[in-house]
């Protein structure tokens, strides 16, 4: 098999710029009920989230259901309307500047669920050329073989068979080759890796790997599982309730977690010691309902340090003095927020 | 006094357009009182298992060989009234999602008190007291009003709390759980976990808790049986098996959870995929993906080798420590 023709859409601005820059995001779902239909509520999925992506890095996204996690994945590829905010791809900003069309070339996404995404109907060489097919790439069939045969997926034996005659490894390695073959140069993983077996899981966590090496990709990383994450990302952000609550350097954030619910997010992980097991739920309770969010620090109503101004005041994700690269949004790293034990970080 | 729970032997094979080996020749025994977590991947026979325990497999494409007893009753020859008394009496089960499990017509409270009526032949405001301690028991906040909830009205979390009020209510001798804080969020998840630790201290039920996290295992269990292919491959204290996991298919598990992996090191994955188990298998199921396999591995099954009592590894090589590479 020849060498694979991967030609992602031009470095515009240079390495400094980042390959994408989220700006103020917003995504509220109307929730209708009654006999008219009418909008009783909104769900605030997303809710004014900033961040970026450096080219060739790999940010991983973690938080608990409904904490707009996927959501953000769907808003950045286009497959949902954004209610406000901007999404900035390359220097272009999606809408006038960059078509939605143009968009799909250069971001794309695996899902996790690797039956539902694939087109029941389509054989296997069909689903991977299909995007390449819509965006009139040279040979799209061609292009399918030899990324099929990369993701290591034999062609000969693979490429007329149907989804349901897959493994559920080997169709994620399907969805893999399909978002690869248009030769993106961002690549939204949603759970790609969470409905795997683990030990199916670490071969795909092992593709991933390679591609990235080999294509130069820069990866969002959508996952539940902070082992995974932290395997394969450069910094870590977290979500609660719609909003971003802390973001650093993975290193960092795994030598000490800033905001509390990042660190009760981490001592729920297990201990793998059965010498040493969990004696303390970290939380109590289940994540409150985003249609009507708790004012102030959405977190508050869980957070063993919350305190008046955390019921009122909204707190900003600001850089902590010792590490501007870690940013947090919680009153007890701002000394001038009012919080009794603002400034002292947050107690073990 | 009898174990809680003997199986013997235990083979299933499901017939129909093809024919599924979906456990072979399975043999376990716990104690009572004890914590047992079955781990293995998908189709390696977990869920199989219990649902045997319960008569639950359709009996018209089922062919199961072999024995299980409870406390000394004869599982697999329980029918009509003494299956009835036996499910949610004697044993009962956890589901993985409640959301399906609970009837969506009924208040929680209402669900709880209907098997209590049925087992314990009380009355309807004797078994609804009872369905409140339960809830409470559970750690369900304001249990009073929770009673006259619907399942629908609760959280993920709530509602996998009274599906286990719900299976404790007749107080069974095992308690079996699939996978039952899967697709709860990993801070619910903690919660549930040290919640039937405590339910099982106080009420001294053995339980049986499949999974395929090992981390999850390690958090509820004294003791691991590890399957693949439908079959223990190894058996022991969770301490012997985290520390000194001998089948190769255990290592393998254990090296791909990631929990201290380097970051951007190269996992150590195992190769391939689990066999399809259309035949019985006639050599060790691993051995196709098994690093350490020689000749001898791909021409008969595997010896199971006790390195200690109640310890088991079905290994040609557990004896010998094995090479790396």
């Amino acid at each position: 098999m020849s060498a694979i023709d991967y030609a992602p859409s031009p470095d515009t601005g240079g390495p400094a710029q980042p390959l994408l820059i989220v700006r103020d995001l917003q995504k509220y779902f109307p929730v209708r009920g009654g006999i008219l239909g009418r909008a009783q509520g909104r769900v605030q999925a997303v809710d004014g989230v900033n961040f970026e992506v450096k080219k060739g890095e790999t940010l991983g996204i973690v938080g608990e259901s409904g904490c707009g996690k996927s959501t953000t994945a769907k808003l950045l590829i286009g497959l949902t309307e954004k209610d406000r905010g901007e999404i900035i791809f390359d220097g272009k900003a999606l809408g006038r500047e960059l078509p939605l069309k143009d968009l799909r070339r250069g971001v794309q996404m695996v899902f996790q669920d690797s039956y539902a995404t694939l087109n029941p109907r389509l054989t296997i060489l069909d689903s991977v050329a299909f995007g390449a097919r819509v965006q009139g790439l040279p040979n799209p069939e061609s292009l399918a073989r030899s990324m099929m045969d990369r993701v290591g997926l034999d062609p000969d034996r693979f490429a007329h068979r149907y989804p349901h005659e897959l493994s559920g490894g080997q169709r994620q390695r399907v969805n893999i080759a399909r978002a690869l073959a248009m030769s993106p140069r961002l690549v939204v993983l949603d759970e790609a890796v969470s409905a795997l077996d683990k030990s199916v899981e670490a071969q795909v966590l092992n593709l991933l790997s390679d591609l990235r090496e080999e294509f130069g990709l820069t990866y969002i990383f959508i996952s539940h599982d902070l082992n995974v994450v932290r395997y394969i990302s450069d910094r870590i952000l977290v979500m609660y309730l719609g909003e971003v609550v802390e973001v650093a350097p993975v290193d960092a954030i795994w030598e000490r977690q800033a905001h509390p619910y990042t660190r009760s997010l981490f001592s729920a992980m297990p201990s793998m010691d059965p010498d040493n097991r969990t004696e303390e739920p970290p939380l109590a309770g289940d994540p409150p309902n985003p249609i009507n969010p708790p004012a102030g620090c959405r977190f508050h109503t869980r957070c063993r340090h919350a305190s008046g101004v955390c019921k009122t005041t909204v707190p900003t994700l600001a850089g902590l003095p010792l590490n501007a690269a870690h940013r947090v949004a919680c009153h007890l790293h701002d000394a001038t927020s009012g919080h009794p034990e603002a400034g002292q970080g947050v107690p073990a | 006094m009898t174990d809680l729970l003997d199986i013997r032997n235990l083979s299933i094979r499901f017939k129909g357009k093809r024919t599924v080996h979906a456990i072979n020749d399975v043999s376990l025994s716990m104690k009572q009182g004890e914590t047992l977590a079955l781990l293995g991947e998908s189709g390696s026979g977990k869920s199989v298992t219990l649902k045997a325990l319960l008569g639950l497999l359709p009996p018209k494409r089922t062919e199961i060989k072999g024995a299980v007893h409870v406390n000394g009753t004869d599982v697999l020859s329980l029918s009509g009234k003494a299956l009835q008394r036996y499910r949610g009496g004697e044993v009962s089960m956890v589901f993985q999602e409640p959301a399906l499990a609970l009837d969506p017509v009924y208040t929680v409270g209402h669900q709880i008190a209907e098997a209590v009526m049925r087992h314990k032949g009380l009355s309807k405001a004797d078994a609804m007291s009872i369905a409140l301690d339960m809830l409470d028991r559970v750690r369900i906040p304001s249990a009073n009003r929770r009673l006259h909830n619907y399942p629908h009205e609760l959280s993920g979390g709530m509602r996998q709390r009274v599906m286990i009020a719900l299976a404790l209510a007749c107080r069974p001798r095992l308690l079996l759980a699939d996978e039952p804080t899967t697709a709860l969020d990993a801070t619910v998840q903690v919660q549930i976990l040290l919640l039937l630790r405590e339910l099982q201290k106080e009420f001294g039920m053995g339980v049986i808790f499949v999974t395929h996290d090992i981390g999850v295992a390690v958090e509820i269990s004294e003791r691991v049986a590890v399957m693949y292919a439908g079959q223990i491959v190894e058996e022991g204290t969770t301490r012997e098996i985290i520390r000194d996991g001998r089948h190769p298919y255990t290592q393998g598990l254990l090296a791909a959870n990631l929990h201290d992996v380097a970051r951007g090191e190269r996992l150590t994955a195992i190769p391939g995929a689990p066999p399809a188990l259309e035949t019985r298998p006639e050599a060790c199921s691993f051995a196709p993906r098994c690093p350490y396999a020689v000749a001898a591995c791909r021409a008969d099954l595997p010896p199971v080798i006790c390195p200690s009592e109640r310890r088991r590894v079905a290994c040609l090589r557990a004896e010998a420590p094995m090479a790396a590479e």
